[in-house]
């Protein structure tokens, strides 16, 4: 009855070029958990009998915007959600479409694993390498392999093993230590919740297996310990009338009571005296914990200061370098300042040095051509106006990340990790 | 769960406060849009999470059709006493006085649309700059492509090819004049997330929740509350049922169904072998395909 009390939560993101079969494995996945309600299937079965398919279309479940179904794509990332008794699985879908690599850059962000999606028939192409490199400079800690519509290549080991060859051959360049491979065929459900009959010689899990026992508990980082403070909480009541505490979201290691801290940019040291919640205080809070945390002393710290061990501090930065992929269709300008977001602090930034382009479906860097564009990943130099607390990405995907917004329309234009 | 791990509520529940201190910390005139149900009612319960031991640093903000059941009413009132928060309650009657909003007519006429003028104008008087709500992406395929910082233009528009990025745990509330932010700390839950928090922190709830009596009419396949705001034909003849609501919007357009459920727990498990959609029956929703879409794109919730 209380099964839910141990489930834990496991965020996906989906990536596949247009027609791999990506709605089609969603719906397939939402379908076989029983995720879809009765409703929405009359819905789907009839607007599939007006299009006079046999069998529902299990891609019109993941159907969103008018335009988007007028047109038969996917314009913006879509959130999805099914659960089994295991785990809550959070599905990140976002388009296939080479303009869209900022929405793939924005459902991978919170990303625990990647599917990437390829069609049996074609093998890996340009896309496919472009959604790897991405889930790779994203960190995505675990990424598996699809290759989908094996039912169309009559279920040959072959193509599966040839797939999985020249994907090898081309992710050995990449930064991803778990790398799966699975034959499924979304539209009949081959090795995607169920074992597939006529893929004997496939001898691993199937996909929804797969999700359910990924190792996900180390992809926080537990060693090095940040809180970057959000806000002050000063009651100000008789009951509370010393209370000042400094409330957050734990982005890296374990805080307790008692711990010696040392509160960043100021350099002041003090003491953790109390772990506050409602619910009480707590011997100890860890990545990704809302808490509230009291200090010994009466120190000033505020939004943007971070509360770090004293053996173990953030880089404090005004040169950052980063990878950055810009996200807007006006091209940056080499005299603008932009706001820069860093965990809960803000300063002004220039783009001091571009460096180089990478080209995003084969790695190369790119140096002779430095014009940036929607879409573009550069490594560029950052010139901030106040110091930033920084780590870099691969060590901590929250104090690594940064965003860049227009000072004037207040757009978000580029999304950055750090080096 | 030991080994640093939380469980997926835990998670979500982490998640819902630092967006809650992030709208304090990044906005001017925040408010609660507060409704009665019980996704507003757990965004209010994260809210006291998130600032504890302080009070709720929001307004709550109700808009209020006055086509209300008396329940719904009563709860707001004990809530915001409890809490010890302001409330501040928008009347769609007094838009339909002043001439700004049209009354709807025939039978299954209704104020659900009627809302959004009267949040619209709420908004301006009181500078709201973040209204918070209680919306979740799996409710319906509109909410499934929302920012947890969603961008309101000067007219309260929605524009969801346009929307702004939103990447790891950055949230961006930057705006002009006049603009405004719809904050959804309960983006990433589900129906049977929301209840089963609302089991585990034993969260007060309005009791149309649970299995009840009551007088209801058949109509659009549902079992519709009786009361003096619903025009009956010859055919529609009031009977009494046992029924619980699994939302709750006004009492016109709000559906029961018959249930046993009249604890937390059989209520969770009802939700959890539940067939259909909790928006089923909404007859705001079965208006037609993008009913939800067009009104988001012109303000509404």
């Amino acid at each position: 009855m209380n099964a839910y009390l141990n489930m834990e939560l496991l965020r996906f993101t989906t990536a596949g070029s247009v027609d791999d079969g990506k709605s089609t494995l969603i719906g397939r996945l939402l379908f076989d958990t029983k995720s879809i309600f009765e409703d929405q299937l009359n819905q789907v079965k009839k607007s599939s009998d007006r299009k006079g398919l046999a069998n529902p279309d299990l891609s019109l479940f993941t159907d969103g915007l008018k335009d988007e179904r007028d047109q038969g794509i996917t314009i913006d990332v879509a959130y999805r959600y099914f659960s089994t008794p295991k785990r809550k699985f959070i599905i990140a879908d976002t388009p296939g479409h080479i303009q869209y690599t900022r929405n793939m850059i924005t459902g991978a962000s919170t990303a625990n694993c990647a599917l990437i999606l390829i069609d049996a028939r074609h093998g890996v192409v340009e896309q496919t390498c472009r959604h790897a490199i991405i889930a790779s400079l994203l960190q995505i800690p675990h990424l598996i392999v699809c290759v989908n519509k094996m039912d169309l290549v009559n279920y040959q080991e072959d193509t599966f093993q040839k797939t999985k060859k020249d994907f090898e051959r081309f992710s050995s360049k990449l930064d991803v230590t778990d790398i799966r491979f699975i034959p499924i065929s979304a539209l009949i459900g081959d090795n995607v919740t169920k074992r597939s009959e006529k893929m004997a010689w496939y001898e691993g899990s199937t996909l929804l297996y797969c999700l359910e026992n990924l190792h996900i508990r180390s992809d926080h980082n537990h060693i090095d310990c940040r809180f970057p403070v959000q806000t002050v909480i000063r009651p100000k009541t008789k009951a509370y009338h010393d209370f000042r505490g400094y409330a957050g979201r734990i982005a890296g290691g374990v805080f307790k009571p008692g711990d010696e801290i040392t509160i960043l940019p100021s350099g002041f040291t003090s003491k953790i005296k109390t772990i506050d919640t409602l619910d009480g205080p707590l011997n100890e809070a860890f990545a990704p914990m809302s808490v509230t945390i009291q200090l010994t002393d009466d120190v000033d710290v505020s939004r943007g200061d971070m509360l770090v061990r004293s053996n173990n501090q953030a880089d404090l930065n005004q040169d950052i370098e980063i990878m950055m992929c810009w996200l807007h269709n006006q091209e940056p300008n080499p005299k603008a300042k932009y706001i820069i977001r860093h965990t809960t602090s803000e300063a002004k930034a220039i783009i001091k040095n571009v460096r180089y382009k990478l080209d995003v479906n084969t790695l190369h860097r790119n140096i002779e051509n430095l014009n940036i564009g929607m879409n573009d990943l550069a490594r560029i130099q950052l010139r901030t106006t106040k110091p930033l607390l920084t780590d870099s990405y691969r060590k901590n995907r929250t104090t690594g990340s940064i965003i860049l917004i227009d000072e004037n329309t207040y757009e978000t234009v580029a999304a950055g990790m750090i080096i | 769960m030991s080994n640093y791990n939380l469980t997926h509520l835990d998670e979500l529940e982490n998640e819902s406060i630092f967006i809650l201190r992030e709208v304090f910390a990044q906005f001017e005139h925040p408010c609660i849009l507060f409704s009665g149900g019980k996704d507003s009612i757990v965004v209010t319960h994260l809210a006291k999470k998130a600032f504890h031991p302080a009070k709720i640093p929001f307004p709550l903000v109700h808009i209020d059709t006055g086509h209300n059941f008396p329940e719904t009413i009563v709860f707001r009132d004990q809530i915001v006493s409890d809490l010890d928060v302001s409330l501040i309650v928008g009347m769609v009657q007094e838009s339909i006085n002043s001439g700004r909003s049209k009354e709807e007519r025939g039978k299954n006429a209704s104020r659900n649309a009627l809302q959004t003028n009267t949040l619209l104008d709420t908004i301006e008087l009181h500078h709201f700059d973040a209204c918070v709500g209680g919306a979740r992406r799996d409710e319906e395929k509109a909410r499934a492509k929302e920012r947890f910082f969603s961008h309101r233009d000067q007219f309260g528009q929605w524009d969801p090819k346009n929307q702004r990025p939103e990447l790891w745990n950055i949230f961006n509330g930057k705006h002009h004049d006049g603009e405004h932010f719809r904050v959804f700390p309960l983006s990433n839950w589900t129906e049977i997330d929301v209840w089963q928090y609302i089991l585990g922190e034993k969260i007060q709830i309005p009791s149309l929740y649970f299995a009840h009596e009551r007088k209801v009419i058949r109509r659009n396949d549902t079992w519709l509350p009786l009361s003096e705001y619903i025009q009956l034909d010859e055919k529609e003849v009031p009977l009494q049922k046992k029924v619980r609501f699994r939302t709750l919007g006004d009492i016109t357009i709000t559906g029961g169904y018959e249930s046993d459920a009249d604890t937390l727990e059989k209520i969770v498990n009802e939700v959890a072998t539940a067939r259909q959609t909790e928006r089923g029956n909404r007859a705001d929703d079965k208006r037609s395909e993008t009913s939800m879409e067009d009104r988001k794109k012109e303000g509404y919730f």
